[in-house]
């Protein structure tokens, strides 16, 4: 069977509504979904991805479905950057999807077969949004996409806490959604029909194509989680099962970020300098806060969240940076700014969905998500502790993995500046490169804490589980869990020792979409070197690296070998010569990030009890609330109700009244309309 | 130039920069000392200690992971492969284009994660200190190293640092004022991710004033020789970097071995110098209050984006 990229994908995608149809199925303790649902969704997931390769190589295929409202069909497209996302998505759902095999397992029938089925309906109509061609069908999955995660997120809706989490989501999800549905509106201006063939050549005024920008900026970020509107998310993605956390962190935020790119770039066009400086700010506030506020939490779910938050800002400084040179008429160097937006986007789905995962084992065989609880995983869960090792590497931006080459590739696009004419807009490139460097560092110092009190140390009694640990608790994770995050785990390294086989993909696309991309020659010419710009300007060669690292610690190893010994004696922790160390006395994460709230204790909003000398049974509380609650989530939900308090009043219950309204309208319109 | 010739050098530059670093560490010791009046100890000592660390049988806690007794060999293989890139004898190595100054902090950062989360590996209260305070450090002084990079960046239109030092060297001589601001900068830089005076004190014995030292206070024996050794390394390496950047003369080309004596002898006179400063530095400032090191690093980070800010102004 030969198929098409694109049929190929549609096929993923009708196979993927097919599982989550057939989990529906009632069987004795749901067969189906139990044991053939997730490694089929698995497979379909690599499937999908290889057809998102092959399509990086082959021509731009479209379709049209004969689905849909009558004269209205679904129109599809599958180029480079619709390949890419769905790579991404392909490939890290089959680890996610493999993972949730195992993860699931102990669930009762009725809810595993609705898991099964929303988990399923969530990725295929992750896959449309990517291969959507029209405003209908793309609203349409974008709708789909938003439901299915909320019946997810809300899978555990009898805690109260979990449902009014799922309803802010579905909240800042809508009205993303309602901006998204005006920037169609904008471009389409009234003309021809809605698919995004119609919308590339509309031409629009300067005014209205800004206003579509920003509509469709804060309409997508809604959903990728840049601030102002990212109180959802580290709500919500705390709230959902582990693998679902996983897939909407790694790959749903993602398609936000498609969306930007796809409309931004493609079908508004004529990208202004302006625009890229308020994408930057924004990526930057979105960079700092996200990691500020990571650093001071203890739910590992939620910290994980945050990460999300700054992973984003990351991303969207690299957009931005590309933003304001194509605005500049800087072609090279915005394809080099893209192509880091877009690396990173893939790196940070590879490593947040392993992180997650790993965060899902802890809870899974400890029933755990406070890090003051844990402590000395890595004695009892050594797998888990590997991979989270690794995830905490990348994430961190540590060479060689793959975190350090997406901001690698930032920070040279920052380095680009000069080409600048504009002498304002020139020297803040590189102050926003710092914030980059600045959110590196600390992310750093965050997955210290969290790896430093979850995995290493001694063991902490816990004092509130979250809930009773599964069957088998305090083993380390299953096989198919195991899978999943080894294919993840690979991915750190794969893209982060083989950059340039995937930017020669991504610079296709670059091509595609600005006209113009880095020079194909450096790029083919070595596949060892990572050289963007030229040989002379900056390279890296991530494999010799590690090559290098690896051969000079082996050889220090062996020399230390060779020439001394290697005797060991066990003794005792000498911690300066205390005897009486115990578990309480180590590191909290909230001990950890004291620093922090020290250092920039003006941005959080701090409720501290510190108890007085004298009382017999002290207690320390401290809560942080992030402040964009104060300053715009309640004004605004106070506006709101007060509004809908006075609209309110017409509402009396009264057929009398309705009938009056409706008499009133009939001499109104009989009045004014002629 | 030959490859052959030039690996040749590479080798030799390698093997130079681990032997002759602890030596560093014996001179900024003696000069300290003679400036307190105190009668000097041998510029050797920190080679007789290592001798005696790696003679020792090692004692671990019991609950020590692998990462506990992985991480010695990692910091010192980071450390290695930083002096590796950085131009300390010659330009034009054949190793150096596999990591540009972005790549080399990332080296330091790598080093830096590995040895803060072997302090916390056994649990004690003081490695967690230590830790927090190491990574406190680090996040402050990152982005100032990267602005004085960048700075560096800017002028030469490069990342390399071999482009950067060719630039540099030979060209007409030409003050660059932004260089100068860079050049105070990274000097604080250093003080900190050095762990000296006035961020934190290598000849502490106070633990509760500890950064360095109470991360590795559970290491023995070879473990500690081989940190000892890095923290040699990594001193040798940010002076190098200071040189590279801001003293690059009488540098020479790999493969250029008639260049050698030359290279050595000035790069034995400004590390002489740069020592001495160092050791009169420690001598005159106290150490500061922890909660101080974010000025300080802040004033640090300020500087070098003067620097650059100036130099775009300069330019336009």
């Amino acid at each position: 069977m030969n198929l098409s990229p694109l049929a190929g994908s549609l096929a993923c995608v009708a196979a993927w509504l097919a599982i989550g149809a057939l989990s529906l199925l009632p069987g004795r303790d749901a067969g189906f979904a139990r044991r053939f649902a997730f490694p089929l969704g698995a497979l379909t997931g690599l499937a999908l991805a290889a057809f998102g390769l092959e399509s990086a190589w082959a021509p731009v295929e479209q379709a049209t479905l004969p689905l849909g409202l009558p004269d209205l069909p679904f129109h599809l497209r599958l180029d480079g950057l619709a390949g890419f996302f769905l790579t991404l998505l392909g490939a890290v759902s089959a680890g996610v999807t493999l993972y949730a095999n195992g993860y699931f397992r102990g669930e009762t029938r009725a809810r595993l077969t609705l898991i099964a089925f929303e988990y399923h309906v969530f990725l295929a109509s992750m896959a449309l949004v990517i291969l959507a061609d029209d405003a209908y069908l793309f609203m349409v999955a974008w709708e789909t996409m938003a439901l299915s995660s909320y019946f997810l997120v809300t899978t555990d809706h009898r805690l109260p806490a979990i449902r009014s989490a799922g309803f802010l989501y579905l909240l800042i999800a809508h009205l993303g959604a309602i901006a998204i549905l005006l920037c169609f509106g904008v471009m389409h201006g009234g003309q021809g029909d809605y698919t995004f063939n119609a919308l590339r050549t509309a031409e629009l005024t300067p005014f209205w194509a800004t206003g579509a920008f920003l509509l469709a900026f804060f309409g997508f970020g809604a959903k990728a989680g840049m601030i102002p509107l990212h109180a959802w998310l580290p709500e919500a993605h705390p709230a959902a099962p582990t693998p679902v956390s996983a897939l909407m962190s790694g790959i749903m935020l993602k398609t936000a970020i498609y969306g930007m790119v796809r409309v931004i770039y493609d079908l508004i066009g004529g990208v202004r300098w302006e625009w890229g400086i308020l994408v930057l700010a924004i990526g930057a506030g979105t960079t700092l806060f996200g990691v500020l506020y990571a650093l001071v939490q203890h739910d590992l779910k939620r910290l994980l969240a945050y990460h999300s938050v700054e992973n984003i800002g990351i991303i969207l400084l690299g957009l931005g940076m590309s933003m304001v040179f194509l605005g500049f008429g800087q072609t090279e160097a915005a394809a080099l700014g893209l192509i880091a937006a877009l690396y990173h986007t893939l790196n940070h789905a590879v490593f947040k969905a392993l992180l997650f995962l790993g965060a899902g084992s802890i809870l899974h065989s400890r029933g755990l998500r406070d890090l003051n609880d844990m402590g000395g995983l890595i004695r009892t869960m050594p797998v888990t502790a590997f991979y989270f090792l690794v995830g905490a590497l990348a994430i961190s931006a540590l060479p060689p993995l793959n975190g350090f080459v997406s901001e690698w590739l930032t920070f040279q696009t920052a380095l680009q500046a000069p080409l600048l004419e504009h002498g304002v807009v020139r020297t803040l490139l590189p102050l926003f490169a710092a914030t980059l460097a600045l959110a590196g560092a600390l992310t750093a110092m965050c997955f210290v804490k969290v790896y430093g009190v979850a995995f290493l140390g001694q063991v902490r009694t816990p004092r509130h589980p979250a809930h009773a640990p599964a069957a088998g608790a305090g083993q380390d994770c299953g096989g198919a869990e195991r899978i999943g995050m080894a294919w993840l785990a690979a991915g750190c390294f794969v893209l982060g020792l083989f950059p340039v086989s995937f930017l020669l993909i991504l610079n296709r696309i670059c091509v595609a979409l600005l006209g113009g991309g880095l020079p194909e020659s450096a790029l083919e010419s070595n596949w060892l070197w990572l050289v963007p710009t030229s040989a002379g300007q900056a390279s890296y060669s991530p494999l010799i690296f590690l090559a290098v690292i690896v051969a000079v610690t082996g050889l220090a190893f062996l020399l230390v070998r060779r020439f001394y010994h290697g005797r060991v004696r066990y003794a005792p922790p000498w911690d300066c010569g205390y005897p009486e160390q115990t578990a309480r006395m180590q590191d909290t994460a909230d001990a950890f990030g004291q620093p922090i709230r020290h250092v920039f204790g003006p941005l959080y909003l701090m409720t501290r009890h510190l108890p007085a000398p004298e009382d017999p049974a002290p207690r320390y509380s401290l809560k942080i609330e992030d402040r964009h609650w104060r300053l715009l989530y309640l004004p605004v939900a106070r506006l709101t109700e007060f509004i809908s308090g006075k609209i309110g009043l017409l509402q009396r219950g009264r057929i009398s009244i309705y009938l009056l309204y409706s008499f009133l309208t009939l001499i109104a319109l009989l009045v004014f309309v002629r | 130039m030959t490859t052959a010739s030039a690996v040749a050098f590479q080798l030799l530059q390698s093997v130079f920069v681990v032997l002759v670093a602890p030596l560093l560490i014996g001179w900024v010791n003696q000069c300290r000392a003679w400036l307190q009046n105190r009668s000097a100890p041998s510029i050797l000592l920190p080679y007789y200690t290592l001798a005696k660390l790696f003679h020792k049988d090692a004692v671990i806690a019991h609950d020590a992971s692998p990462l506990f007794r992985l991480t010695p060999y990692v910091l010192f293989g980071c450390m290695w492969l930083a002096s590796g890139i950085v131009p300390v004898l010659a330009t034009s190595l054949p190793f150096a284009p596999a990591a540009d100054i972005i790549a080399l902090v990332g080296v330091f950062a790598l080093a830096r994660v590995f040895s803060a989360l072997a302090a916390m590996d056994i649990g004690t209260s003081f490695g967690g200190l230590g830790a927090r305070r190491e990574m406190l450090i680090g996040f402050l002084a990152e982005p100032a190293m990267l602005m004085t990079m960048f700075t560096a960046a800017f002028i030469s239109g490069s990342t390399q640092l071999t482009t950067i030092v060719d630039t540099l060297a030979h060209r007409e001589f030409a003050i660059h004022p932004s260089l100068a601001f860079a050049a105070v900068a990274f000097a604080m830089v250093l003080l900190a991710e050095n762990a000296r005076v006035p961020i934190d004190n290598p000849t502490t014995h106070l633990e509760l004033t500890m950064v360095h030292e109470a991360m590795i206070l559970e290491y023995s024996a070879r473990h500690l020789a081989l940190i000892e050794w890095a923290v040699a390394l990594k001193l040798f390496a940010y002076f190098t970097i200071g040189i590279a950047l801001f003293l690059p003369w009488g540098i020479a080309q790999a493969g250029d071995w008639a260049g050698l004596p030359l290279a050595i002898a000035a790069l034995g006179a400004k590390l002489a110098l740069g020592g001495a400063a160092l050791a009169v530095t420690e001598t005159v400032l106290a150490k500061l209050r922890l909660f101080l090191a974010p000025e300080f690093l802040s004033t640090a980070f300020l500087l070098a984006v003067l620097g650059m800010l100036i130099h775009f102004l300069v330019l336009g």
